[in-house]
């Protein structure tokens, strides 16, 4: 697949109820985009480890910022009224905004979600891909987003820096 | 016994419940043929109540017929297990019980 290299910019609202923008994670050392939604499946699978990461990782700067670009019209579930229920309901303690115009998932190159894309210091891209190596926690045995993390976190490069994503389609307006 | 698996191509889920299905149905020693049925547009969904992809039937009925209430969509079907964990896919609980 073809991904950009660098973070796109972008200005989306969010489920607090504000706008965020790519300057506004300016000083993260780390940043993680993550392609979401409300309905899939794989998302709800993940969801946890994903809110987990974010938690964990908060006081060493890194954010995490999913993106919902799905077509609420053909998928309701995924409008961003559900967003704002979804994410109180699931205790997100990242940023959850909603792409409708679907420029950030098309910049980014999005397929599928979850899909991530970490970002260093400079917002160049280290790592796409999977959180991890299955949906099932118990049988995980790889935790790609955790060790690309930690890699940018060191200014290194991630041992794995690309897996294929797992999860449903990015929902593009027809 | 009529065994279908109607799947939507834009969900991946479909052959590892494919999967599943084959090996619960070997292990019942039950040699009926998987019928594959492929939905294609929100008015083949619509037309079928199809919840999502993957959907199986035995004889017509779901294997999870809780979640055959969810409006029928060309999206990937929410499977939750007890514990409240979420899948793509049935459980093998879930076909065992519904091939019983």
């Amino acid at each position: 697949m073809s991904v950009i290299e660098t973070a796109p910019a972008f200005d989306l609202p969010g489920v607090d109820g504000r706008n965020h923008s790519l300057d506004e994670y300016a000083h993260a050392p780390v940043l993680v985009l993550i392609q979401s939604c409300n309905h899939c499946p794989y998302v709800l699978a993940w969801e946890e480890r994903i809110n987990a990461l974010a938690r964990e990782y908060a006081d060493r700067g890194v954010r995490v910022v999913a993106i919902s670009s799905n077509d609420a019209e053909a998928y309701p579930a995924d409008s961003f009224e559900a967003m704002v229920e979804h994410a109180r309901e699931a205790g997100y303690v990242f940023d959850y905004l909603y792409d409708e115009s679907q420029e950030v998932a098309r910049a980014l190159g999005s397929e599928r979600t979850p899909e991530c894309f970490v970002y260093d210091a400079d917002r160049t891209l280290v790592y796409h891909g999977l959180v991890d190596d299955n949906r099932e926690e118990v049988l995980v045995t790889r935790q790609f987003l955790r060790d690309a993390i930690e890699a940018a976190l060191a200014g290194e490069t991630p041992a794995v820096t690309d897996t294929a994503p797992v999860g449903c389609t990015v929902k593009w307006r027809s | 016994m009529k065994i279908e698996l109607y799947f939507w191509e834009g969900c991946p889920s479909y052959p590892e419940a494919r999967e599943l299905l084959e090996e619960v149905l070997a292990e019942r020693g039950l040699d009926e043929p998987i019928e594959m049925r492929e939905v294609v547009t929100p008015e083949d969904a619509a037309a079928l109540a199809f919840p999502g992809s993957p959907t199986i039937r035995i004889d017509g009925r779901d294997v999870d017929p809780e979640g055959a209430q969810t409006p029928p969509a060309l999206a990937c079907r929410i499977y939750r297990r007890p514990d409240g964990r979420v899948s793509p896919i049935p459980s093998r609980k879930q076909l065992e019980e519904a091939l019983a």
